[in-house]
């Protein structure tokens, strides 16, 4: 469809959404569901005489017809109601909202270390293509995607953490500053900054570097890669050939017209990456006892609570298709030929 | 029967022909990733001769090893607060991570490559529906994806090799599927398809003889890259509790995870060595990964002489560099 305008593509693309959130929840509740077993007298342990667990059941809904499940669940998360817990009765709102927070916060700080790490490398070694610049740049995104968020959160905390004792190893705040502090969005970082209470934007701070650090450099490791392709790319495309042409000297090329194009897939590149970044995030967390939703997620399954699990999972699901959404909305705004 | 044999050793020697043509950087990876998955897949296959101890042996001749000793020349890499042998359980390891990512890698190929060839193939409502069943899976975190999977399974598999590699197979499917689907359709349309096409041969016939061994080059470079993924997947379901039961084989991930509360205390040598071998190993295969990547993928691909002659059908291709 040639010469389709930007509303009409983002009409189309928001349509499409649809779909894809039914199949996503679809499959959540299938998952979740048809697993054998029965949720409460998992959550709840052996210990619990089984009418106290029929009774559960019941009022959760869970002996119902599997249709009326799925309906009951499509309807309530229309409604914005995730549910509450089956063992610590928190609703999902609340934990989305909390622990939602710590992650953005977390998330947010990798991002912005992967992307400085993963363009300054990724620009340089696909300029200086089979040169040692190239080789090391490229060895060091393999070796920083070879390395489990994990391995090196631990490795960071043994370090700076043990042995010289430079930065906490653990949690989102010293609990004193988590105490005084009062709530206005969640995220601590801007609470601090709020209340102009440097002292403990200093603790918030020293508490985000090791993990935003360690989550940041794996997810350099793909940046790295995808960069160096692109400016590889870029740099053979005819535009470039012609600037060549023209007599414009080499730097102003590379500079001008070859590294900009090749940064414009980046925004993408950045979108795709948001599935992987919360997946390193839960492993992250988990790692440095972050209060965030992956932990939440790591805690709920342990503790095999089916309820909390969906709807984190469900929660998860529509965040990856919100930013994919964002990210084609900026694509088509930046680059016109993406709408036709 | 020469004609097997012709049919067999010639595709083959082509195939390989760009894996001894390569050279600088290419090669250079594609050799040292060889190696370090050599060597790996050696100690995963002769584990109980080379290592020195079992991976849960915390004893020898009746005398209990030291708790959370140093390395020292009886246990090089140390020991864990079990008393077991640090070393005997990084070899086990890789018995593990091989046996896992063997069986994962198997079945998601056994999965993904026919359900993107019908796909690619044929079109339509089937294509339609997988694609945008894979492509909403694709969209999700994997390691989600095989959390979920690894947690609802523990309740009738239980957790063992078999689960984890459930797990793993469920989350890379869709890529399978999307690789050899987007391939499919852009060689459907080549004119030596279409001849075969014109000539009559069943759907069967042309998937088979002409669009299969067209796409499946695809696949080396992206499964031994999967593998490297897959390794660092089964490490995060191992880290994470999900991996496979401690008494049946050792496990980097949960190692490192059990190598947590010791870091508090400074005791680096429980989480190091299993974090080295994983670093190590998914390096390799990336670097082979890459190093095939980049010696069959006519796009990145550089050789010493001027042009690519492809034999068969193709218009000779402009050399892309130099």
């Amino acid at each position: 469809m040639p010469g389709t305008s930007l509303r009409t593509y983002l009409l189309t693309r928001l349509a499409l959404v649809v779909p894809m959130v039914l199949i996503l929840l679809t499959l959540v509740f299938l998952l979740m569901r048809v697993a054998p077993g029965n949720p409460i007298s998992a959550a709840l342990g052996g210990h619990v005489p089984p009418a106290v667990i029929n009774q559960i059941t019941h009022q959760l809904g869970f002996d119902r017809p599997l249709w009326r499940q799925y309906v009951d669940y499509l309807w309530d998360i229309l409604r914005g109601n995730f549910g509450t817990t089956i063992t610590d009765h928190r609703p999902l709102s609340q934990i989305i909202l909390v622990n939602g927070a710590a992650t953005l916060e977390l998330t947010f700080f990798a991002m912005l270390v992967a992307i400085v790490v993963g363009v300054v490398i990724g620009l340089v070694a696909g300029r200086y293509r089979d040169t040692s610049l190239d080789v090391f740049g490229r060895l060091f995104g393999i070796v920083a995607y070879a390395t489990p968020v994990f391995f090196l959160g631990l490795m960071a905390q043994l370090v700076f953490g043990v042995w010289l004792g430079w930065l906490p190893t653990s949690d989102q705040a010293s609990p004193i500053t988590q105490a005084l502090l009062p709530t206005h969005t969640n995220i601590l970082f801007i609470d601090a900054i709020i209340d102009r209470n440097w002292a403990a934007l200093w603790d918030i701070v020293q508490h985000l570097i090791l993990p935003s650090i360690t989550l940041g450099l794996a997810t350099a490791g793909i940046f790295i890669r995808l960069i160096r392709v692109n400016v590889i790319r870029t740099l053979r495309d005819d535009y470039i050939e012609a600037a060549r042409a023209r007599g414009i000297n080499e730097r102003d090329v590379v500079y001008h017209h070859a590294f900009k194009n090749a940064l414009v897939p980046v925004i993408t590149v950045v979108g795709l990456n948001m599935a992987l970044l919360l997946g390193g995030a839960v492993l992250t967390e988990t790692t440095f006892n972050w209060p965030g939703i992956g932990h939440a997620l790591v805690t709920y399954l342990e503790n095999r609570d089916y309820t909390a699990v969906q709807g984190i999972i469900v929660v998860f699901a529509l965040v990856v298709v919100f930013v994919s959404v964002l990210v084609d909305f900026i694509n088509a705004y930046v680059d016109p030929r993406i709408r036709y | 029967m020469a004609s097997v044999s012709s049919r067999v050793v010639q595709p083959v020697a082509r195939a390989t022909k760009p894996i001894r043509e390569a050279h600088g950087v290419a090669r250079a990876m594609l050799w040292t990733g060889a190696a370090i998955t050599l060597f790996f897949v050696v100690l995963a296959l002769f584990a109980p001769w080379i290592s020195p101890y079992n991976f849960n042996q915390y004893k020898s001749n009746g005398v209990r090893f030291p708790q959370l000793a140093h390395p020292s020349s009886k246990h090089w890499m140390g020991t864990t607060v079990q008393s077991s042998d640090v070393m005997a359980r990084v070899i086990y390891g890789a018995q593990t991570e091989l046996k896992v990512v063997v069986i994962a890698l198997v079945m998601a190929l056994v999965v993904g490559v026919p359900l993107g060839l019908l796909s690619g193939y044929f079109g339509g409502w089937i294509d339609r529906v997988l694609v945008l069943l894979m492509d909403a899976m694709f969209a999700f975190p994997y390691l989600l994806i095989a959390i979920v999977i690894a947690f609802l399974l523990s309740n009738t598999i239980g957790q063992g090799v078999l689960t984890a590699a459930i797990a793993i197979t469920v989350a890379y499917v869709p890529l399978y599927f999307r690789v050899v689907r987007n391939h499919v359709i852009s060689v459907r349309e080549e004119p030596y398809v279409d001849a075969a096409r014109a000539l009559g041969a069943k759907p069967r016939t042309v998937i088979r003889r002409y669009v299969f061994f067209n796409v499946v080059q695809n696949v080396p470079p992206i499964a031994t890259l999967n593998a490297a993924d897959a390794i660092l997947l089964l490490a995060a379901l191992g880290f994470l509790g999900y991996g496979i039961q401690p008494s049946s084989g050792a496990e980097w991930g949960y190692d490192i995870n059990r190598a947590v509360s010791d870091a508090s205390s400074g005791i680096w040598w429980t989480g190091l060595f299993p974090g080295l071998a994983i670093v190590l190993l998914v390096t390799g295969l990336t670097l082979l990964g890459e190093g095939l990547n980049e010696t069959l993928n006519p796009v990145l691909r550089r050789r010493r002489f001027g042009r690519i002659q492809f034999e068969l059908f193709e218009e000779p291709v402009p050399a892309l560099d130099e």
